[in-house]
């Protein structure tokens, strides 16, 4: 991309979230829990020409850093994204995600008869099996839905 | 048994099952010979949800094993009807017990339970999930009459919501046993069990009739089909009706075809069905008893080590 087709301006200190799936942007944001009331300075850029994914999504979060079960997550919508970890305009840290074996506390179960439903001392969990997500505690398969049932 | 607790029966190996069926056969042959055998240990029976054959079979079981036995009464009158949490039940009763056999309206509580205690749970039903100590029956059941080799197995009913159905069909995935599902479209085998017998590479089949593979069944597991899984009663009565055998829908059946069911039946099996020799689901029930003395003489003993 160059200087010319830039749409979003360069960050100094926080996150760059690039080659992300076209369309997910907004599920990433879900993901880091960011709706706007938090005040961070946040650019998404949605449908943007890209030579490795045709359009992808590409999300900039000023003074935030992610956490690993983040990163879990965001792997399964996004598998082909980089976490770039800008300081002082420079990309200090370039990650490619990897998709975990499970994810922990991020994703609610939607078995409403689940026990991770019931108001018990419990966080959810669920293997990552090769199309989907599976919850630990009652065996339901998610799989192209995941999106939907992000909960941080 | 390798493991401390039965949650699941996904997690049982094909020797953990014949463990337990070998020792459940040398119980049946003479139970005496474990009377007493675990004489001052305390086993809790926490049922959250009602039952009378697995509870009472748990009971008798333990008891015939000089076990005692505690239970939390009605749920309605106990802690629970306070909005104890279930992680706190099985703390507390943890402290009385030496194992705890749980009955639990919600998928995963067993799992959940097991988190937070050492004793020894057993899941005896969570939700519309798993029913393993039923398995162990089913399949000593099963063995008794045919073993559990080159074998044609059908289950029939409510095969989405039949927490023995899940158990049974993947503790089955361990022998070779060609597997046929009966069902109305609506209440076929959900993704989750599905994916486990696709992993464990099960040779499935599903049908909408009994008549498209009665003949080649050597067992027919029946399950009832409920009320309230359907929105309204007529649609409820024009479909359990069709998932209903009488001694007359057997007639095309193999002789030694063995009828099965977890009961209680209301009316998927007609009484004249009990007058053959293919009617197999009192003697399984009974089997409650010596499999259930079987499985927890193998946990406590393995708590012991």
């Amino acid at each position: 991309m160059n200087e010319h087709e830039l749409r979003v301006a360069k960050i100094r200190n926080g996150t760059v979230i690039d080659h992300v799936e076209g369309g997910q942007a907004l599920n990433v944001l879900a993901i880091l829990g960011i709706d706007g009331s938090e005040g961070l300075s946040v650019s998404v850029g949605m449908n943007v020409p890209s030579d490795r994914l045709g359009r992808k999504d590409v999300v900039k979060v000023e003074d935030r850093e992610l956490s690993p079960s983040e990163v879990d997550v965001l792997s399964l919508i996004a598998p082909e994204a980089t976490i770039n970890i800008i300081r002082e305009f420079d990309v200090a840290e370039k990650n490619r995600v990897t998709r975990p074996e499970r994810v922990a506390g991020v994703l609610s179960c939607p078995n409403r008869n689940c026990i991770t439903n019931a108001d018990e001392p419990v966080e959810t969990r669920f293997d990552v099996v090769p199309d989907g997500v599976r919850c630990d505690y009652c065996a339901t398969v998610l799989r192209s839905d995941i999106a939907a049932h992000i909960d941080v | 048994m390798r493991q401390d607790h039965l949650i699941t029966a996904t997690q049982l190996s094909r020797a953990d099952i014949e463990a337990v069926l070998d020792r459940a056969r040398k119980v049946a042959a003479d139970p005496s010979a474990y009377a007493g055998r675990h004489a001052g240990t305390v086993l809790a029976l926490c049922f959250f949800e009602p039952s009378t054959r697995t509870r009472m079979s748990f009971d008798t079981a333990a008891k015939r094993l000089g076990i005692d036995t505690i239970d939390m009464g009605d749920v309605a009158s106990s802690s629970v009807s306070k909005g104890e949490s279930l992680a706190d039940t099985v703390r507390v009763v943890e402290g009385y017990a030496d194992a705890l056999v749980l009955r639990h309206p919600s998928e995963g509580a067993a799992t959940m339970a097991a988190e937070f205690v050492d004793a020894p749970v057993i899941n005896a039903g969570d939700g519309a999930g798993q029913h393993p100590s039923q398995t162990l029956l089913d399949l000593h059941t099963i063995r008794e009459n045919h073993g559990l080799d080159d074998l044609t197995v059908g289950i029939m009913g409510d095969l989405k919501y039949g927490r023995t159905v899940h158990s049974l069909a993947a503790a089955l995935t361990n022998f070779d046993v060609r597997q046929h599902f009966v069902s109305p479209e609506s209440l076929r085998l959900p993704r989750s069990v599905r994916f486990d017998l696709h992993e464990a590479g099960a040779q499935l089949r599903e049908h909408t009739e009994l008549e498209a593979v009665l003949s080649e069944l050597d067992v027919l597991y029946v399950t009832r089909i409920q009320k309230e899984r359907f929105p309204d009663e007529n649609e409820y009565h024009r479909v359990a009706g069709e998932y209903r055998i009488d001694a007359d829908t057997l007639a095309d059946a193999a002789d030694d075809l063995t009828v099965m069911h977890p009961l209680p039946r209301v009316d998927e099996i007609a009484p004249d069905v009990d007058d053959t020799d293919h009617a197999r689901y009192f003697e399984q029930a009974h089997n409650g008893v010596p499999v259930r003395m079987a499985l927890l003489d193998t946990l406590l003993e393995a708590d012991d080590e």
